[in-house]
């Protein structure tokens, strides 16, 4: 009897344990980070950090982009994958979408026939050249059986290429200001956030949802579920790849200009982003609200630096360590619920 | 209380033992979140003594196991070798106690050799402290020569047959010239040669004076080679007896606390028409011309050696490797099955043989494992899934299969292997199939389990379902076919009917 109902306690005590979704303890190390910066702000600057919405705002913004990468980037992982080509897809969909979005008022438009065209345009074009790429990275991977590690990695130096090759390497500038109307205020914010709760009910409430995760938990016994493994690893990048595209436009309209340097090492700061959030490189879990919270880290984390007046080359030795601890303290938080 | 066989066998060892028992562990207790694994649990081993671990999957001699082999440290409890208390922290601390563990997964590394494998982190070195291969060769050989196993010590173990593997497993865990060797379920992958060439080895190691833990499933292996067994049921420790004492039925009693009066409840159900034709279905270089016809409620059995083609029959029918010729008839049609998604949208059902490697979606929950085959074609609406009326049909089948977990969102990879194969059963019914093909369906799974599995394999077939089943277990195979099938090396080597099969007449078909 005794065991019995100690049985009964334990079930309950794992019911109550699981009601807490894992992202608390990312959404803890956030509010740490935040405080932490708090404190030293008062002690060394002698005022608030957190209590700047301007300084928020700011912070928010710059993560935005890297945010919207991050969604794609994050079902792309929980696949088991990884795509290392959305920072130069950046750059390319950038400079793409840009030289269709200039207005008949420069005079050294890139089409001077197409100019002034609806922002619809450059928009659409910038995802459906980040659509294309992510769609031959897909089938690189699903046909031809390389690691998606090495396929993206082709695309990421082909892409750069690209966007160096489409203006001989210079700027397009003079854009509409329809376009770049995209880029001002709070516009990349809500984006990012539209992005992230689309593919949050996308993961979990559909199917394409549910085989995403089966095929990053094991491949063959999806295949052998019925699933079609190839075409939906096409799809999953595609997807990632047409974010990518979109994250080049908002990049494009924040800077009212494109370069061909633009989105340089974004793909690794989405993938830090993701990771951070408690997805599994080794593919099957992870969850998009986790990614939104590892972006906004890493945001804290830039703009903290900046609020303390760190200087630059600190910031970037540090970050790396706070990467690195993220996911040594998930890989203990994994193995103590196994054992 | 020392059985004969154990005295005798002290006797010729020609060792007299310094501790009554070679190693001991009392009160061991374990705990994982939400189970106690074990629970106040005894073993006494004797010194040149056999001893089998019996139990269901999940009555905890697995943890009993990986206690002993240092790779769980139990809550309480005292673990005491030759009448000394030790404490194991690790695998590496086992062994140096002088306690090695055949894994009954193999934990080889495919891209070294046998020899390099075997002598890992124990390489002879030269004078100039690289490794001497030279010497590591002639060291394998002389094991090799010892146990008499017949394998080229310079062989990558990736071209290795799984059995093979196995072997070496073996080997490497005598060269550690240990006391007490624990076996778990080696023979699994063994085929009967090999069993009988494992048991030589195994009398030889008792001889020694050596004490070997075998943890099995198989009844006739526990009477052919245990000299004593302890039997464990839901984490407890029920009792320990010379295997000399028993029948198989006392020992069916003890593990699972109940009478199991019918093993094969095999009912004859009206055979309906044919369901799936096969002609001359070829995979190349694998299997050859394979016909045959499975109808309505019919059971068809699936005999053969390892190696003889059997699953990948199965594999080719389910379109995981699409064939290279032949025809597939479903209901007189012809029908290419060139993708699992192909044979599922022809109500196929495929239980494959490895739980772990291409069933279990190991890291998701129960619901998550269950689902996956129906969402191909039902559940769906508008690439929505119906959360709470998949939520309720997966609980229902759960329930009906007898699966035992808290909740749907417990972790498949935390249930034990009978339950695992349930909720992988139950993946497929629920997609409401008319051609199910089990591989293996009870391999590596308790006596309670299985009954449960046959039962319903039964009812499925009463239901009018045609099953293949592949089987290694001969019991099994003449127990709930209506038909046997037997393979020989890519080639059907003949059919048996129910009424005219005996296990000799199997043989003759699968060894030729």
């Amino acid at each position: 009897m005794s065991t019995n109902s100690a049985a009964q306690a334990q079930v309950a005590a794992q019911k109550t344990a699981r009601r807490l979704p894992p992202e608390i303890s990312i959404f803890l190390v956030l509010v740490g980070i935040a405080l932490i910066y708090e404190i030293l702000g008062w002690i060394f600057i002698g005022q608030s950090f957190l209590l700047n919405p301007q300084r928020l705002t700011i912070m928010i913004l710059q993560v935005s982009v890297i945010g919207i990468i991050a969604v794609g980037v994050t079902q792309v992982i929980i696949t088991g994958g990884i795509d290392l080509s959305s920072g130069s897809m950046v750059g390319m969909t950038a400079m793409i979408s840009a030289s269709f979005a200039q207005a008949s008022t420069w005079p050294r438009a890139l089409y001077p026939s197409l100019t002034d065209l609806p922002f619809i345009v450059p928009v659409a074009v910038g995802i459906g050249i980040g659509l294309l790429a992510g769609l031959i990275n897909g089938q690189l991977i699903a046909r031809t059986k390389i690691p998606p590690f090495i396929a993206t990695l082709g695309m990421m130096v082909s892409a750069r290429g690209v966007s160096k090759w489409y203006t001989k390497g210079q700027p397009v500038s003079g854009l509409s200001e329809q376009f770049t109307f995209i880029g001002t205020g709070v516009w990349p914010v809500v984006i990012f956030l539209v992005v992230a709760l689309i593919f949050h009910i996308a993961l979990r409430y559909t199917r394409y949802g549910k085989f995403t995760y089966a095929i990053g938990a094991n491949v063959q016994a999806a295949r052998v579920s019925g699933i079609n493994v190839e075409s939906h690893l096409v799809k999953v990048y595609a997807i990632a790849g047409a974010l990518a595209g979109l994250a080049g436009v908002v990049t494009a309209a924040r800077a009212q200009t494109a370069q061909a340097g633009m989105g340089v090492m974004y793909e690794l700061d989405a993938i830090a982003a993701t990771v951070i959030g408690g997805t599994s490189l080794a593919g099957g879990v992870g969850r998009i609200t986790g990614t939104v919270i590892g972006t906004i880290i890493l945001g804290v984390m830039t703009s903290g630096f900046t609020f303390l007046r760190v200087d630059a080359y600190y910031q970037e030795i540090v970050k790396g360590l706070i990467i690195v601890a993220a996911v040594v303290v998930d890989v203990y938080r994994q193995k103590k619920r196994k054992t | 209380m020392v059985s004969p066989t154990t005295m005798a066998a002290i006797r010729t060892s020609g060792a007299a033992p310094n501790a009554e028992y070679l190693l001991t562990a009392e009160g061991i207790r374990k705990e994982f979140p939400g189970v106690v694994a074990l629970d106040d649990v005894q073993f006494r081993l004797k010194r040149g003594t056999v001893h089998a671990l019996m139990g269901e999957n999940g009555a905890g001699k697995s943890t009993l196991m990986k206690i002993l082999a240092g790779i769980y440290t139990p809550d309480k409890g005292d673990i005491r070798l030759k009448g000394q208390a030790i404490r194991l922290d690790s695998p590496l601390d086992a062994l140096e106690n002088g306690i090695a563990m055949i894994h009954q997964e193999l934990n080889l590394m495919p891209f070294m050799t046998v020899a390099e494998n075997i002598w890992i982190r124990r390489e002879p070195k030269n004078r100039f402290g690289f490794v001497d291969h030279a010497e590591m060769r002639r060291l394998t050989a002389d094991l090799f020569a010892r146990l008499k196993i017949a394998i080229d010590p310079e062989t990558q173990v990736r071209d290795l047959s799984v059995a093979n593997r196995q072997m070496v497993e073996i080997a490497k865990a005598v060269s550690y010239e240990s006391d007490v060797l624990i076996m778990d379920e080696p023979t699994s992958a063994l085929t009967e040669r090999e069993v009988a060439h494992l048991f030589e080895i195994i009398r030889d190691l008792r001889r020694q004076g050596i004490g070997i833990v075998y943890i099995t499933h198989k009844m006739n292996e526990l009477f052919e080679i245990a000299d004593e067994f302890s039997v464990f049921r839901d984490g407890k420790y029920i009792g320990t007896h010379a295997s000399t004492d028993v029948t198989r039925d006392d020992i069916i009693r003890m593990m699972v606390g109940r009478e199991i009066t019918q093993m094969f409840p095999k009912e004859d159900v009206p055979i309906g028409d044919v369901v799936l034709s096969v002609e001359n279905l070829t995979l190349d270089g694998v299997f050859h011309d394979v016909s045959f016809e499975v109808r309505a409620g019919e059971i068809l059995g699936v005999a053969g050696l390892v190696g003889s083609g059997r699953s990948n029959v199965a594999e080719t029918l389910f379109g995981v490797t699409p064939a290279s010729s032949g025809t597939i008839r479903i209901h007189g049609k012809p029908t290419v099955i060139d993708s699992p998604n192909t044979a599922i949208r022809n109500r196929m059902a495929f239980l494959t043989e490895d739980r772990k490697e291409t069933g279990c979606l190991l890291i998701l929950d129960i619901l998550d494992n269950m689902q996956v085959a129906v969402l191909q074609d039902k559940f769906v609406r508008n690439g929505f899934v119906s959360e709470k009326e998949l939520m309720r049909v997966c609980e229902d089948m759960s329930r009906r299969l007898r699966v035992k977990t808290p909740n749907m969102h417990e972790r498949i990879e935390n249930l034990s292997g009978g339950n695992q194969q349930k909720v992988l059963i139950g993946r497929w019914l629920l997609t409401d199939p008319r051609i199910l093909i089990l591989d293996e369906p009870t391999r590596g799974i308790d006596v309670g389990a299985k009954a449960e599995i046959h039962r319903l394999v039964t009812e499925l077939a009463r239901n009018g379902v045609a099953v293949i089943m592949i089987s290694s277990e001969m019991p099994e195979v003449l127990g709930m076919s209506d038909r046997i099938m037997v393979m020989h090396e890519g080639h059907v080597t003949g059919f048996l009917d129910r009424s005219e099969a005996t296990q000799i007449k199997v043989m003759e078909l699968a060894a030729q």
